[in-house]
């Protein structure tokens, strides 16, 4: 069989295992509650982190441009910068992706690693990870970044009573 | 953020499950950004709360009073036998667990003690270990336990955590009011002096100057003349508000975060303009200049006790009635708990609006009025000019304040406010608005800054929501009736959904709102073009 075939009829396969392994860095009671809960605004986390790894995975094996699968892990990492994870626990759901799919292709690891087709795939996967550093020192930059906004907002308008802070007219 | 220490070797041993201990032998552990700084002790000191005392969160040791045990437990038995309520949730609930998961933080943060259940059941546990024979005799076996530091600092934790939306509430077959048994939690700490700073300063403020940024007269006179500076460049209107004036028909009373705060300002550009155009015969206060009440989030008397204070103002000037501005929490006492403590305002008269001759016999014991009524009454009659164009830069969405929701069922009226002076206005999904809203996830005092990651946690459910409708019809405004959110959706929605501003109701009643002898506008109340008017300036 063709190998990007066979990674594509095991994909609903992986996507459910993958999913199944990032919930289950959650405390039972949650974790039964993300996956069980099926509407999107009843269960934000456990829809947003589903339909994104929908669309990482599907993009993945489609060879989409990375770039393209951002936005997708920017909203799973978004969530997870401001849970109680660790940094390494927040993304380090892209890498268990690689595990994942070598133990779904079982014997027919060798011929996809032969093909150059498994290598390639976990390279993307890498490059994924980095870009989930990235986004996730976005998001808690951001974090700091609300809290100086956030007191910039609630004193300019008395600084600027007070005349302490003036702006210069519009020339 | 976790502190990061693993060693190399480490790395690859990472384990992602979480503890398998049950809840009662799992510990908290305090994360940054997840908690509030606790409050000085001379604030505490000056509404006369005990225990005041230095002491953080961080610290080992708390520095707890003496016998501080017997304190909390016998001030347990004492709410007990004040608030039958209190009694009837400790003893009723069967743990269905209907309310477990419509928490915003358990939803957001996935931690099982942010489960209203659990996190009752923190207190629920002393209560049965101290209150009940079952729980004495069996202890753990009847879900009991003993009162601890550790089970203290988790209440600390947890009761924290909680914005007493009562969302969870809508979904209890028995109508067990978990906010209440917050507040109570919340009580309970306050007798150790244990209390938030962000709590403890403003209640301190608004006790000994009338509002919590303890601003005093000239300054709140100041603060509302620059509105009008920027309103008559935007109109060329001058408007001249009066100040303490006895003798009006009616006192204006407004969260003060609108005299200082953006977005909240614009909203209190809205009122002056909107009272302006009808002639009201009105006056602001400089000292009852808080329409919120952070009492509510420490104890049931500071609550009462600053409440009271808009009602002296209201005798001492001698108003027929208080019209209210936009606030979330201030209805809900102003609803459900002043006429117990300080009801009925039998001084002044049922209010009624001097322009439509509405009476708003909703308020006849309290006397107090939601300007989001009064306006859709007005607009009701026709009695505002109004262009709704000038707002078509926008394209709207309302947020349910939890408490004006749940805690009044005002639903209809800022709705009914928006459409009328806005041409685009969308739903957020039905599970999310009315009474079974999201709240913002910074209400009842927890809209300090340094427990930013709480605030996103909490938020998330809300902004899932915005995010939809944003991407759906290009939402790009949060409208709501609340000064807490206005102050803290927009942090919410720069994290969440970049691109969704926040406004009052009455910034954009004031936009629309066409003013006898108005210049021509070409700004909105933020300074900025209207639509088609850009670089008419």
């Amino acid at each position: 069989m063709d190998p990007r075939n066979l990674l594509s009829e095991k994909r609903p396969a992986i996507l459910n295992r993958w999913f199944n392994a990032v919930l289950d860095t959650y405390p039972a009671d949650t974790s039964a509650f993300l996956k069980k809960q099926k509407n999107q605004f009843a269960n934000p986390v456990g829809h947003t982190i589903h339909q994104g790894m929908e669309h990482i995975l599907e993009a993945l094996l489609q060879g989409t441009d990375l770039d393209r699968i951002a936005p997708s892990l920017d909203n799973i990492i978004r969530i997870r910068a401001v849970q109680d994870l660790t940094p390494s626990q927040a993304v380090g759901f892209i890498l268990s992706l690689k595990k994942i799919i070598r133990e779904e292709l079982g014997s027919n690891t060798r011929e996809h690693s032969a093909s150059g087709e498994l290598p390639g795939l976990e390279e993307r996967i890498d490059a994924l990870a980095l870009m989930s550093f990235d986004i996730y020192i976005q998001c808690r930059e951001k974090i700091y970044e609300l809290r100086a906004n956030e007191t910039k907002r609630l004193t300019y308008r008395l600084l600027q009573r007070a005349n302490l802070v003036c702006e210069l007219p519009d020339q | 953020m976790a502190k990061f220490s693993a060693k190399p070797d480490e790395l690859a041993k990472i384990r992602y499950a979480p503890p398998e201990t049950e809840w009662m032998e799992t510990p908290v552990e305090f994360r940054e950004h997840m908690f509030c700084h606790a409050a000085k002790p001379k604030d505490l000191e000056t509404v006369e709360f005990p225990n005041a005392h230095e002491w953080s969160s961080k610290d080992e040791d708390w520095k707890l009073p003496a016998n501080w045990e017997q304190t909390i437990l016998q001030g347990m038995k004492d709410l007990l036998g004040k608030y039958r309520s209190f009694q009837l949730f400790m003893d009723i609930c069967v743990r269905c667990g209907a309310c477990a998961d419509k928490c915003h933080f358990f939803i957001g943060s996935g931690d099982p003690k942010n489960m209203p259940v659990l996190r009752a059941e923190l207190l629920r546990s002393v209560y049965r270990g101290n209150f009940t024979l079952a729980g004495k005799i069996l202890r753990k076996l009847a879900g009991a336990r003993e009162l601890t530091v550790s089970v203290l600092k988790e209440w600390w934790y947890y009761f924290y955590q909680c914005t007493e939306c009562r969302r969870c509430s809508v979904f209890c077959p028995y109508g067990i009011d978990t906010a209440e048994i917050t507040m109570m939690g919340r009580e309970l700490t306050n007798m150790i002096g244990l209390q938030l700073g962000w709590i403890g300063g403003p209640v301190a403020n608004c006790y000994m100057k009338g509002n919590h940024l303890g601003l005093e007269p000239h300054t709140i006179k100041s603060s509302i003349e620059f509105f009008l500076d920027d309103i008559e460049s935007i109109t060329g209107i001058k408007i001249e508000p009066t100040f303490n004036r006895k003798g009006a028909e009616i006192l204006f009373v407004t969260p003060s975060g609108d005299l200082f705060a953006n977005p909240g300002t614009y909203t209190a550009m809205g009122y002056l303009m909107l009272f302006h155009e009808l002639g009201l015969d009105y006056t602001w206060s400089t000292y009852a200049s808080e329409g919120g009440n952070f009492g509510f989030f420490t104890s049931n008397e500071m609550a009462k006790r600053l409440n009271s204070k808009i009602y002296a103002e209201a005798k001492r000037l001698g108003v027929k009635w208080v019209l209210g501005g936009e606030c979330g929490h201030m209805w809900r006492v102003i609803n459900q708990y002043m006429d117990t403590w300080n009801g009925p305002a039998d001084f002044m008269e049922v209010p009624k609006s001097p322009i439509t001759g509405t009476v708003f016999d909703n308020a006849k014991s309290t006397k107090m009025v939601h300007i989001a009524e009064f306006t859709a009454d007005l607009i009701k009659h026709n009695k505002l000019k109004l262009d709704p164009r000038r707002n078509d830069h926008l394209k709207v969405t309302f947020h349910d304040s939890c408490n004006t929701s749940r805690g009044m069922g005002l639903l209809e009226e800022p709705r009914y406010v928006i459409k009328s002076v806005c041409s685009h206005f969308y739903e957020m999904p039905e599970n999310t608005i009315r009474e079974k809203t999201f709240c913002c996830g910074s209400g009842t005092g927890l809209n300090a800054s340094e427990n930013m990651e709480l605030r996103m946690r909490g938020g998330f459910p809300r902004a899932n929501a915005v995010k939809y409708v944003h991407e759906r019809h290009g939402v790009n405004m949060l409208a709501n009736v609340c000064a807490i959110d206005r102050a803290t959706l927009s942090a919410s929605m720069d994290y969440w959904v970049p691109g969704v501003g926040v406004a009052g109701v009455h910034e954009l009643v004031g936009n629309a709102l066409i003013m006898k002898g108005e210049k021509e506008r070409t700004q909105d109340l933020r300074l900025e073009p209207l639509p088609g008017k850009e670089g008419s300036e």
